[in-house]
């Protein structure tokens, strides 16, 4: 028997301490997915779980799925995730208003209860019988894997295939939106800003300092105050706008004093050298 | 070691993700949880598989796979069509239908 099947078929010492290393590691990434307040950190962390799966996977003989869990689920789909994070908000936290009250309390007791029933049931059930995938994988994993789908679920298999064709096109019809009026013209635009009278010439440009001339900081008055309609409109609808006028107002204040106590020095040396 | 801590590592997953359902309020991070019931369920089936062997719950695992991939489409999609017309992922804000 070959080292591959024998592995498979019992477990070593060296399986214990990669069980109970990457076990400890997947847990704390899954309390790390629902504890993090930002979303794209509990997306992180559930890649990481999810790399650790695939990882088990492979040691319990499961090698196709153990490389399709890496390419499809930390690959494509927590990618995805990803770029709904990206769309919704990064920034975008998570409010720790409790609608309910004592909400989170009971979610946890319900959890805690939940999780004694799930560990009570394994523990009384009678899994004796261990066999092993030494026989079932002798023919090569993915030859068995496809062996079975093309022939005792080939119907499961393509009605899987045309609910991934139903899923894609339904997500097409979701996030699409058909316009239901003409886009105005340019001409119209600048009509329509003379008529009301209110900016007529083009909007004021963001950032008005050397070292930031990023699109979210505000361009200042001559007052000092930000004025918020240099930035552009999503932005401030989303509430992103970065305020930098006490800072570069103490910027300025930290640089007279560095000028005042390295003046103030050099008189101190021209005096002593006199 | 027994392998059949790799069914109670497959429950204590189970349980963090339907506790964080129960607990997050942005939709897509109550959405990662859910990946997360769906992965510790593929687990057991692994397990399971290895246990018995043979190769059908692989195949039910994998299987689960596919259909998930599925489900995080539309459901990502729900998501941002929500979030475009409500300004907020929060499962608190998609309270229309509420008397």
């Amino acid at each position: 028997m070959s080292a591959i099947t024998l592995a498979a078929s019992a477990t070593s010492t060296g399986e214990a301490v990669q069980f109970w290393i990457l076990g400890t590691v997947a847990v704390v990434g899954a309390l790390c997915t629902i504890l993090m307040r930002k979303a794209v950190h509990s997306a992180l962390c559930l890649a990481a779980t999810m790399i650790i799966l695939a990882v088990f996977y492979l040691a319990n003989g499961a090698y196709f799925l153990g490389v399709v869990q890496i390419i499809v689920y930390t690959g494509a789909i927590m990618m995805l995730f990803l770029f709904v994070v990206m769309l919704v908000g990064v920034t975008a936290a998570d409010s720790l208003k409790e609608t309910l009250k004592g909400q989170r309390w009971w979610a946890a007791a319900c959890a805690l209860g939940f999780g004694i029933l799930l560990a009570a049931g394994i523990g009384n059930a009678s899994l004796t019988t261990f066999n092993g995938l030494g026989v079932a994988n002798a023919g090569g994993n993915v030859e068995g894997i496809a062996r079975r789908i093309f022939t005792t679920y080939v119907f499961a298999f393509e009605i899987t295939g045309a609910l991934l064709i139903t899923a894609a096109v339904g997500a097409m019809v979701l996030t699409h939106r058909e316009r239901t009026e003409r886009a105005r013209t340019q001409r119209e635009l600048s009509q329509q800003r003379v008529r009301d009278g209110k900016q007529v010439p083009p909007l004021p440009a963001p950032g008005v300092y050397a070292r930031h001339n990023a699109v979210d900081v505000a361009g200042l008055l001559p007052d000092g105050t930000p004025a918020d309609l240099t930035v552009m409109d999503t932005l401030r609808k989303h509430g992103q706008i970065r305020d930098v006028s006490s800072e570069a107002l103490e910027d300025l204040k930290a640089l007279e004093r560095r000028s005042r106590e390295r003046l103030g020095r050099d008189r101190d040396e021209e005096e002593a050298s006199r | 070691m027994n392998p059949v801590n790799y069914l109670y590592l497959a429950a204590l997953l189970f349980t963090i993700g339907a506790a964080g359902v129960l607990i997050r309020r942005n939709a897509i991070v109550v959405f990662m949880c859910v990946e997360l019931m769906l992965n510790a369920c593929n687990l057991a089936f692994v397990a399971f598989s290895r246990m018995h062997g043979n190769l059908d719950g692989q195949i039910i695992a994998f299987f689960t796979m596919v259909v998930a991939a599925a489900e995080v489409v539309v459901g990502l999609a729900i998501i941002v069509s929500l979030f475009r017309a409500r300004h907020s992922a929060s499962v608190d804000d998609a309270s229309l239908m509420k008397l």
